[in-house]
């Protein structure tokens, strides 16, 4: 049974306000989620109060300018800062959202910023991947073959079957789709979660993958792949607009086909 | 180092509606809410096997304003969820799953439980009328 009220040492507590402002012009309010594994306390939400027209344009910059200039320990994982590692993804405005992707100006009111939603916190924005990763790692998220490796060239594809795989490889697996998915709130223990299925389906429709049946299989169960029930806050959220629901329909589609 | 102790982000209560997700918990809140109004019309046809009187009550009981708004309640579920079973049935083919054919069906299918709704009382109070 799904739990929809936090643990006891996971509600959050008032937390610090830091003014930063120098004063004069339009200040920015800026809410974030903090929690110090160290400190034995339960999580807190610090405000920081920014001058609003030297900010930066996204809201990795909001939280660059704030660990460079105000709060040295704000821990967050940041990479290419142009939307393409998928380390920066966190809870931005209520949505998941990549911070090197998101602007300022797409945000009315304080931006408020939280960790991806229901997972282990190791350190303020930093949650824990490892079973996210573990899911994915499940899947053997490589070519698979039955048929001897031409002697002479590559596994050719033609330019429909490549065509094929548009939408599907762009993933960066960043689990903003995964992490704003009810189902996957309530299920993550066994329902295998968008992202991942997104992947499966990225082998399932590869044409050099000669392992279909055996995907199809691993999935055929009621909670890996049937927890979806069509809800798309996957395809709603996703930074890099791709369609993990699609996929999955995919997917059920090829199992029902199967089937009958 | 793992360490049990490790908070839970925050989910539900901090994430933005969405109307992706609001249509799916109304489907299933509908769907559950249903099984209360099959059990109303046993209780109708018990009372229309019982006795009259039992039927008069019961029919007093319904046409009374609380009992109407329940009934107008129970038909919008049923038309609400009957739309969107059918947009989950064309769902389940693949079909009009691109962002903005999810955000034109889920509006569609609103309208269309209130339509239908509306369409099923003017008939009912039109039958009324007529008999």
């Amino acid at each position: 049974m799904a739990q929809f009220t936090l643990p006891a040492n996971s509600r959050i507590r008032k937390g610090k306000v830091y003014d930063a402002a120098e004063g004069g012009g339009e200040t920015r309010r800026v809410r974030i989620y903090r929690y110090d594994p160290d400190s034995g306390e339960n999580p807190r939400m610090d405000t920081f109060i920014l001058d609003a027209h030297r900010s930066g344009t996204m809201v990795l910059d909001v939280l660059l300018k704030i660990k460079d200039e105000i709060d040295p320990t704000l821990t967050f994982r940041r990479s290419c800062r142009e939307g393409i590692c998928g380390s920066c993804a966190m809870n931005i405005d209520g949505v998941n959202t990549l911070a090197c992707t998101k602007e300022l100006a797409d945000i009315s009111g304080d931006i408020k910023v939280y960790p991806l939603p229901h997972m282990k916190v190791v350190k303020d924005l930093v949650p824990d991947m490892s079973h996210f990763y573990a899911q994915y790692a499940g899947l053997e998220p490589w070519l698979k073959t039955q048929t001897p490796t031409p002697p002479d060239h590559e596994r050719l594809q033609s330019r429909k079957e490549r065509e094929a795989l548009d939408g599907l490889y762009e993933c960066i697996l960043c689990a903003c789709c995964s992490t704003s998915c009810p189902s996957y709130w309530w299920n993550s223990h066994r329902y295998l979660g968008p992202a991942a299925l997104l992947q499966l389906y990225r082998w399932i429709a590869d044409s050099r993958d000669e392992a279909t049946e055996e995907r199809l299989d691993l999935v055929n169960d009621a909670y890996r792949l049937f927890r979806c029930h069509t809800i798309m806050n996957c395809t709603a959220t996703c930074p890099k607009g791709l369609n993990p629901g699609l996929a999955i329909a995919k997917v059920k589609r090829l199992l029902a086909e199967r089937e009958v | 180092m793992h360490n049990d102790n490790r908070p839970l982000s925050p989910h539900l209560f901090i994430y933005r509606p969405q109307l992706t997700a609001m249509l799916s918990i109304i489907h299933r809140g509908t769907g559950a809410a249903l099984s209360g109004g099959a059990l109303l019309l046993v209780i109708w046809l018990l009372a229309l096997a019982a006795s009259p009187e039992a039927y008069a009550l019961t029919m007093e009981l319904l046409g009374h304003w609380l009992g109407l708004l329940v009934l107008l309640g129970i038909t919008w579920m049923g038309a609400y969820h009957f739309c969107n079973g059918i947009r989950h049935l064309v769902w389940d083919t693949g079909r009009c799953l691109e962002l903005s054919a999810v955000y034109r069906g889920g509006w569609l299918v609103i309208v269309m439980s209130m339509i239908l709704t509306g369409l099923l009382w003017g008939i009912a109070f039109a039958a009324m009328e007529g008999s």
